[in-house]
């Protein structure tokens, strides 16, 4: 499984990643980032091009 | 020898292109020329967290050691261009021979207009340095006078009053943020003045005092205020003076086609900043866009299309997005605001809404105040530019709306 880490302390809900892929990112009611921590490796880029439009640099993608 | 990829200019769209080189198997040489000494950073935090003294340089570095094999040109200007001879000039001299060239030399502050102000304590702001100039500049309590109250000097602003310094935020304009309109300038207006900032607009700066030392700033109605520190924030211009006479046009930005080819050079494209590109949202005109995605985002596609053959290079449309953070105000905008006609309020909770902008009746772009999950719904709306009584029909219908 690849992994995806997000800094909480950095992420300021800018909801980039969310559009980019919405397969494993999203915004609650209350505008905290929610996200899936393992996601199957066919979604690694679609996970690594959501790290890079991360304005916040809080996106982190492991294989 | 092989040419390598030149991509010229070593910030966030330079970057951006080099990881999406080696990202699409291209194996040749890539080299990175860049004016600053630094290795990529991000801006953002440079007028916001940087100079608030939360955060360090070292936090404002972009992952560019994760690209591999990279040759780093740095501390090094492009001067020039032939794109004849297809070589990129450099100020030590070099002809720099390019198989293909990426422009992404970005902006620099636009200066007070005139000599060059031999004062120290006037500031400008756009680099890394220059933030911890100003940052360094604060630690004394200084009054602080912010010429220019578009984004760069609304987050000056914010950030000197989170520091507790006394803050004068001027502009010539009605309101500030002149780029989003005055439905959304005079909110902002509102919060400066409520956190303590002399917002004076319809002002317009005459000059600056001082013995060596800045002492004040001079208005054109005469007045006098008294200041130890200014920060000039007048907007960007592109970099693209070194190409006067490299026979591309400029507008002032590298004019380019969808797919972000330079019009008038082939082997030539261009990215962020420096770009300037027909968007289908601004009618196929040729716009330019200041902003982070833009920047990293077009850095990536030009390095997509640059290996592609012509006719598989992939117009790039992407709905322009930004944001601005200031006090507890985060303000996100999708589309083009600077187009729009009319702002009004389209959705609201309390002290969180939802603007829409619009042009010929459309939507062309939404602005939203602390409402991050909203975005994607306009971002949906904005893919076909709908009526505004259609977009309001639809926010009517939305479950999810601010206030439903």
């Amino acid at each position: 499984m690849t992994k995806v880490h997000v800094d909480m302390n950095l992420c300021q809900s800018h909801g980039e990643c969310t559009y980019v892929a919405p397969e494993i990112f999203e915004l609650g009611d209350d505008d905290v980032l929610r996200w899936k921590e393992e996601v199957d490796p066919s979604l690694r880029e679609k996970a690594q091009e959501a790290a890079d439009v991360c304005p916040m640099l809080a996106i982190r993608v492991e294989d | 020898m092989t040419r390598p990829v030149v991509i010229a200019g070593a910030s966030l769209a330079g970057l951006r292109a080099a990881q999406a080189l080696r990202n699409s198997g291209h194996e040749g040489p890539v080299v990175v020329v860049g004016e600053e000494e630094h290795l990529p950073y991000t801006r953002p935090p440079l007028s916001k967290e940087l100079l608030a003294g939360e955060q360090e340089p070292e936090q404002c570095a972009l992952p560019s050691g994760r690209v591999p094999d990279i040759e780093w040109r740095l501390g090094t200007a492009a001067t020039g261009l032939d794109t004849g001879a297809r070589e990129l000039i450099l100020a030590d001299g070099e002809r720099l021979a390019y198989d293909k060239l990426v422009i992404a030399t970005g902006a620099r502050p636009r200066h007070w207009p005139g000599d060059p102000i031999a004062l120290d304590g006037v500031h400008t702001l756009r680099s890394v340095d220059d933030a911890l100039a100003l940052r360094a500049a604060f630690e004394s309590g200084p009054r602080l006078v912010v010429v220019g109250a578009g984004f760069i000097g609304c987050e000056v602003a914010a950030t000197a009053r989170g520091r507790g310094l006394d803050v004068t935020l001027i502009d010539v304009a009605p309101h500030p943020v002149p780029a989003l309109g005055e439905a959304v300038g005079a909110r902002v207006a509102e919060l400066h003045r409520s956190r303590g900032v002399d917002l004076r607009l319809h002002t317009s700066v005459d000059g600056f005092e001082g013995d060596g030392r800045l002492e004040a700033v001079r208005l054109a109605d005469g007045t006098r205020l008294d200041a130890d520190v200014a920060v000039v924030a007048l907007g960007a211009i592109p970099n693209t003076d070194w190409l006067v006479e490299s026979g591309l046009e400029l507008q002032p930005g590298v004019v380019c086609d969808a797919t972000l080819a330079a019009r008038d050079a082939e082997h030539v494209f261009a990215a962020g900043d420096a770009a300037a590109w027909p968007h289908p949202m601004a009618d196929g005109g040729v716009i330019r866009i200041e902003h982070w995605t833009n920047a990293a985002e077009q850095g990536a596609a030009a390095a997509r299309n640059l290996l592609a053959a012509p006719a598989d290079r992939t117009p790039y449309e992407a709905v322009p997005y930004f944001w601005t953070d200031q006090y507890d105000l985060k303000v996100q905008s999708v589309g083009l605001p600077a187009r729009a006609e009319r702002t009004t309020v389209l959705e609201q909770d309390g002290e969180r809404l939802v603007l829409g902008g619009e042009r010929g009746g459309r939507l062309i772009a939404a602005i939203a105040f602390n409402a991050p999950r909203r975005l994607p719904f306009y971002r949906g709306q904005l893919a076909t530019m709908p009526p505004m009584e259609d977009v309001a029909a639809a926010v009517r219908a939305d479950a999810k709306a601010l206030g439903a």
